[in-house]
C-alpha cells in the first residue's frame, strides 16, 4: 500500500515540470533533418545501445513501455515485434507506414520533413529487434518534399556506416526502400500497403494471415507508423520506466496530438499521453477563434464529441476515447464552429470515404461509395425527408462491421456520431428545406 | 507484312536512361521486381505529366507483365494522370480542415480565375485544375499543392498573387509553415509572420 502512496504521480501535463518533448524537440530548428545535427543531439545512440542487447531483450523493453501504435488503432508496439515466427532463413521486413492520409492528421509529415533521422533509427531498433535486415518506408505520394529530405537522410546514413553492412559497427546489415505512394487513403491499411508496395491494386488483404505471418511478398514482416518508431528511440534511450511515468493506466507515454480548424494557433504539439482536450486546445493552440460545438478528437473517422466544459476536461487516452463512444485515432483533433452545419460538414467526411473506397465490399462500395453521397447531397439540396433520415442510420448501421477493412466503419462511425448529437440539424434541413447555418465566408483574405 | 502496316514507333522512354532504369529495379529483391511498378510510373509521369499507353506498355514489358496489369495498378490511384496535365497542376484540397479555412472559396476563385472546372486543362497546357481529399496539412489550411510543392495558408490574397507568378512562369518557393509547437524555431516561417 505504501508503495502505491509513494509511487511519483504519472505525467499527465505538458506543463509537469517532469515533462520534456522529445519526438517534435528538433522539428523546425535549422539543420534538424541533416546527420550532423541528429548526431549533435545524441542521434544513433539508442541504436548502438540496442544492438548491445539481445533482439529479445528491446522487444522486452518496448513491451515494457506500454508503447501503442500511433498510426490509429493503438495496438501495442511491442506485442506485435512478438509475433514475428522465430528466424529461419527467410527474408524479414520491416515496414513503416508513413502514408499518413486520415484527415485531421498531419504529424508525420513533419517528422519525415523535418527529422527523418529519428524514423531510420526508429526502424533501425526496430529491425534489429525482430531481426530483420530489410526495410521499406512507404510515404504517401503527395510528400515530396518528405520523400526528399527522407531519401537525402538515406543516403547520408549509408555513407557514414549507419545503413548497410554491419550497421554502425556491429554485425547486423540493414537497409532501407524508400517507396512513394500515388495518392490512395487506402494504403494505410497495412494489407493494402503490402499490395501496393508489390505493385498490385491496393485492395486490402484477407486477414489472417497477418504480416507477421505473410506479410511484404509473403515474407514475415511487422510494419508501424512512423511516430511509433521515433517513440521507440526514446523508449530505448531513456529507458521502458521513463517512458511509462507519462500518461494514464492504458495509455503511456508522450504523443503527437494535432488540433486543426478554427483554433487561434493550429498546429502540432507533444503531449504525454492523458493530458487534456483543454490544454492542447486553450493552453497550447490558443483556443477557438468562435464559438464551437463539437470536436472530432482523432481524425475524421473518430466520432465527434459534443464541445462542453466535460468533454474538454476528458483525458486524451485510449480508454477515455472508448469510454466516451470514441476513438483516439492519431491524435488529430478537429473543431467544429457552431456557424458550421453538420450536415455540410459530415457530407465533406462522406465525400472523403466514398473517394477512397477501393470498391471491393459490397457495403463500402453500395454505402460508401454510392448511396450515402448521394443521400447527402439530396439533404443538402433542400430535398430530403424524414424516411431519407431513417434510411441513412439504416444503411450505416449496416455498414459497421461488414467490410473487409475498416474503411466502411471509418465513415459509418462518425456519420453515427452526428446523427446521434444533431439530429436537429438533419432534422431541420429536411423539415424546412435550409440548413440552419447556411454557408458563410470562410476564406481568409 | 510491309513497313507500312507497322505501329508508329516511340523511342522508349528509359532506351537513353539505363542507369537509372537499374538503379530503380535495383532498390528492390530480385522476387519483387513488380515492385518497380510505381516508380517508373512516377519517373515517366515527371518528365511527361502523363503517362501514354505507349509508356505502359514500355514499362509492363520492362517488368515481364501485361500492359493491362500495369494499367489496372495505374488507375488504382488518383494520381497518375493517362492524358498530359498542365505544367501547372494545381491542386485544392477540399476536405474538413481546408474547407472549414474556405477551401471550397478557393475552388471556386481558381475554377473563376482561371476559367477551368475541376479536371479541365487549359489549350495552353499552362494550368490544371483538380480537386483532391485531404493533403495532410489541416494545421496549415486551406493549402494548395502545385506539381509537387505545398503551398499553405493559402489566403485569397496568397492565392491571387500565386496564379499571377505561374502566368509570368515565376513560381516562387513555397514559405514553409507548420503551425504548432517550434513555429518560431523557423526563421523563414518567423519571417512571414505566420498566417496572412
Amino acid at each position: 500500500m505504501s508503495d502505491v502512496l509513494d509511487a511519483p504521480k504519472p505525467i499527465t501535463s505538458r506543463f509537469d515540470p517532469r515533462f520534456e518533448t522529445t519526438l517534435y524537440a528538433h522539428v523546425g530548428a535549422a539543420g534538424s533533418h541533416t546527420l550532423a545535427y541528429y548526431q549533435a543531439h545524441g542521434g544513433y545512440e539508442a541504436a548502438r545501445k540496442a544492438l548491445g542487447m539481445e533482439p529479445k531483450a528491446v522487444v522486452d523493453e518496448v513491451k515494457a513501455s506500454g508503447l501503442r501504435g500511433r498510426g490509429g488503432a493503438g495496438f501495442p508496439t511491442g506485442v506485435k515485434w512478438s509475433f514475428m515466427p522465430p528466424v529461419d532463413g527467410r527474408q524479414r521486413f520491416i515496414v513503416c507506414n508513413a502514408d499518413e492520409s486520415e484527415p485531421g492528421s498531419f504529424k508525420d509529415r513533419y517528422l519525415l520533413e523535418d527529422d527523418p533521422h529519428q524514423l531510420i533509427e526508429g526502424m533501425l531498433i526496430a529491425g534489429w529487434a525482430i531481426q530483420a535486415t530489410k526495410g521499406v518506408i512507404y510515404v504517401r505520394g503527395e510528400y515530396y518534399h518528405a520523400l526528399e529530405r527522407t531519401q537525402a537522410a538515406i543516403e547520408e546514413a549509408r555513407a557514414a556506416g549507419i545503413l548497410g553492412t554491419g550497421v554502425l559497427g556491429s554485425g547486423f546489415d540493414f537497409d532501407l526502400i524508400l517507396h512513394r505512394g500515388a495518392g490512395a487513403y487506402i494504403c494505410g491499411e497495412e494489407t493494402a500497403l503490402m499490395n501496393s508496395f508489390e505493385g498490385l491494386r491496393a485492395n486490402p488483404r484477407l486477414k489472417p494471415p497477418f504480416p507477421a505471418q505473410a506479410g511484404v511478398y509473403g515474407l514475415p514482416t511487422t510494419i508501424n507508423n512512423v511516430e511509433s518508431f521515433c517513440a521507440a528511440v526514446h523508449v530505448m534511450r531513456r529507458g521502458a520506466a521513463w517512458h511509462a511515468a507519462m500518461g494514464t493506466d492504458d495509455s503511456k507515454g508522450m504523443k503527437l496530438y494535432q488540433v486543426s480548424g478554427p483554433v487561434a494557433r493550429p498546429g502540432v504539439y507533444e503531449l504525454p499521453m492523458g493530458a487534456t482536450f483543454r490544454e492542447l486546445i486553450f493552453d497550447l493552440a490558443g483556443g477557438p477563434t468562435e464559438s464551437a460545438k463539437a470536436l472530432i478528437p482523432g481524425g475524421s473517422s473518430t466520432p465527434l464529441l459534443p464541445w462542453s466544459e466535460a468533454t474538454l476536461d476528458l483525458p486524451m487516452d485510449y480508454g477515455t476515447m472508448a469510454k466516451h463512444g470514441s476513438m483516439l485515432g492519431t491524435g488529430g483533433v478537429i473543431v467544429i464552429p457552431e456557424a458550421k452545419c453538420i450536415v455540410d460538414a459530415f457530407y465533406n467526411v462522406v465525400r472523403f470515404y466514398a473517394h477512397e473506397s477501393c470498391g471491393k465490399c459490397t457495403p463500402c462500395r453500395e454505402g460508401v461509395a454510392t448511396w450515402l453521397p448521394k443521400m447527402y447531397q439530396k439533404l443538402l439540396a433542400g430535398q430530403g425527408t424524414r424516411e431519407d433520415l431513417v434510411v441513412m442510420e439504416d444503411m450505416v448501421k449496416n455498414m459497421r462491421g461488414t467490410a473487409f477493412c475498416p474503411l466502411a466503419d471509418a465513415c459509418a462511425m462518425p456519420v453515427q456520431a452526428s446523427f446521434k448529437h444533431f439530429r436537429h440539424e438533419y432534422e431541420h434541413l429536411v423539415d424546412t428545406g435550409t440548413s440552419m447555418y447556411p454557408r458563410r465566408r470562410e476564406w481568409a483574405e | 507484312m510491309s513497313a507500312m502496316h507497322q505501329l508508329p514507333t516511340v523511342t522508349p522512354f528509359f532506351a537513353d536512361k539505363q542507369q537509372l532504369l537499374s538503379e530503380i529495379l535495383g532498390r528492390y529483391p530480385d522476387y519483387g521486381q513488380r515492385s518497380a511498378l510505381m516508380p517508373l510510373l512516377w519517373e515517366v509521369q515527371r518528365a511527361e505529366r502523363h503517362v501514354s499507353e505507349a509508356r505502359v506498355a514500355e514499362i509492363a514489358e520492362i517488368l515481364g507483365l501485361h500492359a493491362t496489369e500495369v494499367k489496372g495498378a495505374m488507375s488504382f490511384y488518383g494520381t497518375y494522370h493517362e492524358h498530359p496535365v498542365g505544367r501547372y497542376h494545381l491542386q485544392v484540397c477540399r476536405t474538413l480542415s481546408c474547407a472549414l479555412a474556405g477551401a471550397d472559396e478557393m475552388a471556386d476563385f481558381l475554377e473563376d480565375e482561371l476559367d477551368l472546372v475541376n479536371g479541365e486543362t487549359d489549350a495552353e497546357g499552362r494550368f490544371s485544375l483538380q480537386f483532391v481529399e485531404c493533403l495532410g496539412s489541416c494545421g496549415t489550411a486551406p493549402v494548395l499543392q502545385v506539381n509537387d510543392t505545398y503551398f499553405e495558408r493559402v489566403s485569397r490574397s496568397r492565392c491571387r498573387a500565386l496564379v499571377d507568378a505561374m502566368r509570368r512562369d515565376a513560381l516562387p518557393e513555397p514559405t514553409r509553415e507548420r503551425g504548432g509547437d517550434n513555429e518560431a524555431a523557423d526563421p523563414a516561417a518567423a519571417a512571414e509572420g505566420g498566417a496572412t
